[in-house]
């Protein structure tokens, strides 16, 4: 229901968002770094897309270019049919960026009050403060917030503007665990009203978990592009870390779900391809197994195994 | 879509941080007493042909008002340094209204420091028709014009870091080449100097009080030139910080 009075933009209302042939150079002491290489991509209205991928994967500028912060070297950006600037200045657009912090002196509701009235449609400064949860500290001064507060905050004043497309850069840096419960049930409230959102991201399980759809992107280039599972696959192998001492890694490693085993200290570190089965056959066969831990292998790791060594390009 | 909310709460911003609206405004009022309190019973000060209590009422009212001007450019400055101004980039706020916002407010915080030093004018001595209060004050608006400019300029050209200096340094030499704190003797390369620079031409502005001429010609021929160059150096220091290479 708070996002059933939403009224869409007088601009074309099917287009989508374009990414074409985008690409993007940056200057640095060792020589241009290419951000960005010849990405395309294209969201259909009402899509949630997280741009998955570790730090330098290029998601940052690929937003910048997308909400035309920065011009990009070569392609184009289109979105609802519009130039990125057109869109933002039709209201069309909300974000919120993944640095920056919030100008001082008002309280956080002050600051929802004056950017909703910048924008032409924007929801009621009450609701937003409800939706997102920052109603205990709505009347605090912005210099007063923490660090997980202000990010709170700030996607108060992205959702305020009822915006067709909302963009998150890495919008969970900061949180804790309860302020990432909220935000994320807002967003999903959000996205349910039909709502297209764009979100970056390094952290698999938040892709995964709130994403349609899944763009990975590694050394600037789009290595993979589909529904979350599909993604999860391929980059989500886990491992299991127990206390074992004296381990027969032989007979460890031939595990159901194990594909190796390796011994450190009195632990053994076991890569799985089903961590599941690998766990109800590691206590069947080892009960004396403790302090099981079962982790996500990184993303770099995983990344590093889908591109090779290609960055040498 | 609003912008005089907009403009309200940077007001609202601006009055609410208070160690820099008691600096802005109180120091010039300190300033104007200890200079004037002992000389109020001047009444030629340095050969200007005005009173002292009048003519460093103006002075003080000069320098107070730059700084309140130029303050907007801290404040784009402080805007810049937590990317704030990234963030109104992606808003329908247009950059025109942005400014409109911080030169309102540069104006705002200027009226009060003038009317401040008018009460403390009056506790002097100072008195004079309504109607040469009204005209005064508006020359002295008039005469703002290039630092709202040069305040723009200063907020996308230097680092929040050193604004501080900056202006204060800036304000102080302009303030006392331009005859702010005492008189410029009028002969001589100080007072050729002086009138090229719109400090002096901004404390001419008393002698509107004793039914005088304040500006002529060459005033406004300076006045005019420097809001040209600083507008032109202010959009131009404006374009090369949001263009991203």
């Amino acid at each position: 229901m708070p996002w059933g009075t939403v009224v869409h933009v007088d601009e074309p209302r099917d287009g989508r968002i374009e990414l074409r042939g985008l690409s993007k150079s940056f200057r640095s002491p060792q020589g241009p770094v290419r951000a960005v290489r010849e990405i395309d991509v294209s969201i259909g209205r009402g899509e949630t897309v997280a741009l998955l991928g570790p730090n330098g994967a290029g998601k940052s500028t690929t937003i910048d270019m997308l909400l035309g912060l920065t011009a990009p070297d070569d392609g184009t950006v289109s979105l609802f049919g519009m130039q990125p600037t057109a869109a933002v200045d039709s209201g069309a657009i909300g974000a919120m960026l993944q640095t920056g912090s919030l100008i001082r002196d008002l309280s956080v509701r002050e600051l929802v009050t004056v950017m909703a009235s910048l924008y032409p449609r924007p929801l009621g400064v009450d609701e937003v403060i409800d939706l997102t949860g920052i109603g205990e500290f709505a009347g605090r001064r912005t210099q007063k917030l923490s660090g997980g507060e202000t990010q709170r905050a700030r996607f108060a004043i992205a959702l305020v503007s009822n915006p067709e497309l909302l963009v998150l850069d890495e919008p969970t840096v900061a949180m804790d665990v309860e302020g990432r419960h909220a935000f994320w049930s807002a967003m999903r409230e959000f996205a349910a009203g039909g709502k297209t959102v764009v979100f970056a991201t390094h952290y698999l399980e938040e892709a995964d978990s709130y994403a349609d759809r899944v763009v990975l992107m590694a050394h600037g280039r789009i290595v993979a592009d589909g529904p979350p599972t599909e993604i999860k696959a391929m980059v989500g192998s886990r491992t299991i870390r127990a206390t074992l001492p004296g381990a027969d890694l032989d007979a460890l490693a031939k595990l159901p779900g194990v594909t190796a085993a390796e011994a450190r200290g009195e632990s053994v570190v076991l890569a799985c391809s089903d961590s599941d089965a690998a766990i109800r056959a590691l206590l069947a066969r080892f009960p004396e197994a403790r302090d099981i831990e079962v982790s996500g292998a990184g993303l770099e790791e995983a990344f590093l195994r889908l591109t090779g060594d290609e960055e040498a390009a | 879509m609003s912008v005089a909310t907009y403009t309200r709460y940077e007001l609202l911003r601006t009055f609410r941080n208070r160690r820099f609206m008691t600096f802005s405004l109180g120091f010039p009022l300190v300033i104007y007493y200890l200079i004037a309190a002992p000389n109020r019973n001047v009444s030629d000060l340095g050969g200007s042909g005005l009173s002292a209590p009048l003519y460093l009422m103006v002075g003080l009212a000069a320098f107070g008002t730059m700084n309140a001007m130029l303050s907007s450019g801290a404040r784009i400055a402080a805007e810049r340094a937590v990317g704030w101004n990234r963030q109104l980039r992606i808003t329908p706020l247009t950059t025109r209204n942005y400014f409109r916002a911080k030169v309102l407010t540069g104006y705002a915080l200027a009226l009060v420091g003038l009317l401040l030093l008018y009460v403390a004018g009056a506790t002097l001595g100072v008195s004079m028709s309504a109607n040469l209060w009204v005209k005064m004050t508006l020359l002295i608006l008039v005469g703002l014009i290039p630092f709202a400019a040069l305040g723009i300029f200063l907020g996308h050209q230097v680092s929040v870091d050193s604004i501080g200096p900056v202006m204060g340094g800036l304000t102080a030499l302009l303030s006392i080449l331009g005859g702010a704190w005492f008189p410029i003797s009028t002969s001589g390369a100080l007072y050729d100097i002086a009138q090229l620079l719109p400090s002096y031409w901004l404390v001419q502005a008393s002698h509107i009080a004793v039914g005088g001429q304040a500006w002529g010609a060459k005033g406004w021929i300076v006045m005019g030139a420097w809001t040209a160059v600083l507008t032109v150096l202010a959009g131009r220091a404006y374009r090369r910080d949001t263009a991203r290479a």
